[in-house]
């Protein structure tokens, strides 16, 4: 789904993701800021979930790379918006790799299946030997 | 008049010394409970008497000469100490700035003659306590790094207890994250433990695991399935209503697996496997 380009970017902080501690802090960060904005707990554990899904996706998959954590506005709606990206050598097969269970690893292959469930957006980007961008988003109170 | 810069200040070391315990005690944010006053000035002494000894006025300009390495390590010591000790770096930034004021002062008395050497002499001074201003902050930090990682270490040591709470069942609280190489711990442990004892039921209790993902949820799966190569039972207790919530989002299957919300229902359960009754007695005997 695309993301309407009438979103406000409030706030935006970058993580570097290069270890498996930074994934840690990122989802202790998004947590925090989530729970700031009045995000329900349920809301909280499923973006930070989500999260900690696409960030250990870096690590496993692309080697390092980034998270960029957004506070947004649209309308009247505020919400988090986080992008993750990297330069590793991205994904052949997106519509594949998208389905539950599929793995060219050792997961259950429920990363990128399941972050999109537990998002309200989700977009994923993805070229060969350049790398992968995926951009998720949930509302305060949706 | 003398006009080396080093040699104008260093007849004038106790002066000095005097001038810069003044203006650390004279600090509100002084700790005397953490350090005495006698400590803190012991500490002055010898590393002014360490600055004066290596200090000349061409190293003044080059901080990072390695003639100055006792100096910088000195520092390097004390701030990475004060940063185990629980000073704030407010209160560690203070120490090394302070002695720039005292410093200045001396200078400011010894050159009242020549305003220009004054203001000359002044500049190379300041910039040369900045410098060692950022030593001490990247060596607090250092200290304070050092500290958090030893806690990390021992978090995961002591966050991986089996406990025997009935005969025959086995408690295991985990509590922080459950990456791969602590999942393998956890497994470790309790298989070990389930030998041991030769206990029948082991519950794994995740009320203090803020994050359950597929990898999580992995790893919980394995050590439920290995257990059951045992000849055990596990149950995983602490499952929050959004974790399961998440999960079932996610797409995990957790059919297969015992699951309750609380320790006390795991127990509960495995008294029911066990055939065992706890029965409150109806009087109490005189
Ligand atoms: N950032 C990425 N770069 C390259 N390939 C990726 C990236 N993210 C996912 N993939 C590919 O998509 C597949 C599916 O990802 P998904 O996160 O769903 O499962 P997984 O990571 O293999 O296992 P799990 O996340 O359940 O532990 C991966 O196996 C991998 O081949
Ligand atoms: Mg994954």
């Amino acid at each position: 789904m695309p993301i309407p380009a009438t979103i406000e970017v409030l706030t935006s902080e970058t993580f570097a993701i290069l270890e498996g501690s930074h994934v840690i802090q990122l989802t202790g960060q998004i947590r925090q800021q989530a729970s700031q904005m009045g995000m329900s707990l349920l809301d909280q554990t499923k973006l930070s979930t989500a999260a900690s899904e696409l960030a250990r996706n870096i690590l496993v998959h692309g080697g390092e790379g980034k998270a960029q954590l957004e506070c947004i506005r649209s309308n009247s709606k505020i919400g988090i918006r986080l992008l993750f990206s990297d330069r590793g050598p991205g994904i052949a097969n997106v519509e594949q790799a998208m389905q539950p269970g599929f793995s060219t690893g050792i997961g259950m292959g429920l990363g990128l299946s399941g972050a999109k469930q537990l998002a309200d957006e989700f977009h994923l980007t993805s070229v060969v030997g350049e790398g992968t961008t995926v951009t998720i988003l949930k509302w305060v109170n949706d | 008049m003398n006009d080396s810069t080093v040699g104008t200040l260093r007849p004038k070391k106790n002066q000095i010394l005097t001038l810069w315990m003044r203006n650390q005690l004279a600090d509100g944010s002084l700790r005397d409970d953490l350090m005495s006053n006698d400590d803190l000035r012991a500490q002055s002494v010898e590393l002014l008497d360490c600055l004066f000894d290596t200090l000349t006025d061409d190293t003044l300009t080059m901080p990072d000469a390695p003639s100055l390495s006792p100096l910088i390590d000195q520092l390097t010591n004390i701030s990475m100490s004060r940063a185990r000790q629980g000073f704030t770096p407010r209160e560690t930034g203070l120490y090394v700035f302070s002695l720039k004021d005292a410093l200045l002062e001396m200078l400011r008395h010894e050159r009242k003659d020549d305003p220009n050497l004054l203001l000359t002499e002044t500049m190379r001074i300041s910039k040369f306590i900045d410098s060692l201003g950022i030593v001490t902050f990247e060596s607090f930090i250092q200290g304070r790094e050092e500290v958090i990682l030893r806690q990390t270490d021992e978090m995961t040591e002591i966050a991986t207890p089996v406990v025997q709470i009935w005969d025959g069942i086995l408690a295991m609280p985990l509590i922080g994250t459950l990456d791969s190489s602590r999942a393998l711990v956890v497994m470790e442990n309790l298989l070990q433990e389930i030998v041991r004892t030769g206990s029948g039921i082991a519950i794994l209790d995740i009320s203090g695991v803020p994050t359950v993902d597929s990898m999580v949820a992995q790893h919980l799966i394995k050590t439920v399935n290995a257990t059951r190569l045992m000849g055990a039972e596990c149950i995983i207790s602490g499952i929050r209503a959004e974790i399961a919530q998440t999960i079932v989002h996610l797409g995990i299957d957790l059919s297969h697996v015992v699951t309750k919300a609380t320790m006390a229902s795991a127990l509960k359960h495995a008294f029911g496997t066990l055939r065992i009754e706890v029965n409150k007695s109806a009087a109490r005997s005189v």
